[in-house]
């Protein structure tokens, strides 16, 4: 099939940045997207023109990278699916596809749909740790842990840290994911000795990047490739509320 | 106390703020509704009236009321903060953009604006008379507020100022109520369920009956009732 892509095209954070249109032939419905901008890129070389640059890694949508807002909504019009998991079947021939770097002042574009997501780094660094003694692996199963719990737990820890939700939130918040990531240590006893220095020190630093806050309007959640649910921002608002009010730590 | 100061300053901090004022005009909502039904009574306004004394002369209703002001002021500031930095946190808007949220959870702040003009127009009208204007007595020796209001209610405009006004104080609420739960991390499957149909029916019960008052005295001004 034939489609008109419209594409971010900027050289590098300093510059402004248009969206430019081209052409792309030949596309068949078994192709993923990210295949569908490789024969782009393909034609784009063959033209001796500058490909357009994108994240992608593992392809097969565990791994986060792929950021691009395609029509107007992160990762394209499937549900729970990342860029690269989103197949041309997709779409109708002559559609016209507009394709975005996410937007945030906290993720800066480095070059066309490539943006920088170090901010969700340092949050992670701030507080998304845990305590373990070194030596032998301790059994699996010597922590009771209640079933609802590790399943809640589990859950949240299936962020793959994306930044969709930051795409789609009209506020450019990242609280889905401090949420889950928040969530996914503080159900779990082995988060209990962070539990809360983790939450205030993620959440300052969260701030400090430039994020928005949470209006709760439930973008995230609907965009999340992962099926993250919102009540991680509601136990994020708790454990933030709990270390704040409720423990000697410092509130920074 | 500078926990204090960083705690609210912080993003969930702030949601604290709107949330808990947000719940307490929600109440103020209620019973300010409530109250007003009295304008329906057919005594002239005399029932109206004796109200309107006691709510604006009892001591711990003095007291309500100002906490009321202060947590107007109070939500519409923190809203400012939170509109300012949350637009700060996108700088280049994308070109095609298709929500999976409703309207009126990423319009709060617009919504806002209607209500606060709305306010500032309702305040004049009533408040502001009350207090520093020429009211007339009732035969109760009550200041005749009714008169007043009465009188205002029976302009088509005034009346449709109202009702543009209710429709953006329901849409503002059907978000905002359900909202302060989960901002106040009370979200539960067991009670998030009931909050959100509670939220919904707030969300209509209170415009619905706010709107009720301004069209019969309207209909009853201009003799159709």
């Amino acid at each position: 099939m034939k489609l008109t892509l419209k594409i971010w095209r900027q050289r590098n954070s300093n510059d402004k940045g248009k969206l430019e249109t081209y052409p792309v032939d030949g596309i068949t419905t078994d192709m993923s997207f990210l295949e569908m901008i490789d024969v782009l890129n393909q034609q784009l070389i063959k033209d001796k023109k500058d490909p357009v640059a994108f994240d992608h890694d593992c392809r097969e949508g565990i791994c986060g990278m792929c950021s691009m807002v395609i029509n107007g909504r992160p990762h394209g019009p499937w549900e729970g699916t990342t860029t690269c998991q989103l197949h041309m079947r997709a779409f109708k021939d002559g559609d016209t596809v507009v394709i975005e770097p996410w937007r945030a002042a906290s993720f800066p574009v480095i070059k066309d749909l490539v943006v920088d997501r170090t901010s969700f780094d340092k949050i992670i660094q701030a507080g998304g740790y845990i305590s373990v003694n070194t030596g032998n692996a301790v059994d699996a199963n010597s922590l009771p842990i209640d079933k609802t719990n590790a399943e809640d737990a589990f859950d949240a820890a299936a962020c793959i840290g994306c930044g969709a939700c930051v795409a789609a939130c009209p506020n450019s918040s990242g609280m889905l994911f401090l949420g889950a990531k928040v969530s996914h240590l503080a159900l779990l006893p082995q988060g209990e000795p962070e539990r809360e220095k983790r939450v205030l020190n993620m959440m300052k630093t969260h701030d400090d990047e430039g994020f928005g806050g949470c209006t709760n309007t439930g973008a995230c959640e609907a965009e999340c490739p992962k099926g993250i649910s919102l009540t991680n921002i509601a136990r994020l608002n708790r454990e933030y509320m709990r270390a704040a009010i409720g423990s000697e730590e410092e509130v920074r | 106390m500078s926990w204090v100061v960083n705690f609210f300053s912080s993003s969930v901090g702030k949601k604290v703020i709107m949330s808990l004022t947000g719940l307490f005009l929600c109440l103020f909502l209620a019973v300010h509704m409530s109250g007003n039904f009295l304008l329906l009574q057919d005594d002239g306004g005399l029932a109206f009236n004796e109200y309107t004394k006691f709510m604006t002369t009892f001591p711990l209703v003095k007291v309500v009321s100002y906490i009321t002001y202060a947590f107007i002021i109070f939500h519409i500031v923190d809203g400012i903060m939170l509109a300012l930095n949350n637009r700060k946190a996108r700088p280049v808007k994308y070109a095609v953009s298709k929500p999976s949220n409703s309207w009126q959870s990423r319009n709060m702040a617009l919504l806002g604006i209607v209500i606060f003009f709305f306010l500032v127009v309702h305040l004049k009208s009533f408040w502001f008379e009350l207090k520093f204007g020429h009211v007339p007595m009732d035969a109760n020796q009550n200041k005749d507020l009714y008169s007043i209001v009465y009188e205002a209610f029976s302009q088509w405009w005034y009346v449709a100022l109202y009702l543009v006004s209710l429709i953006a104080l329901g849409l503002h609420l059907s978000h905002g109520f359900q909202s302060a739960f989960q901002s106040l991390g009370l979200n539960h499957s067991k009670y998030t369920p009931f909050i959100k149909g509670f939220g919904l029916l707030f969300s209509i019960v209170i415009p619905l009956g706010f709107a009720i008052q301004p069209i019969f005295v309207f209909l009853k001004a201009t003799g159709r009732i």
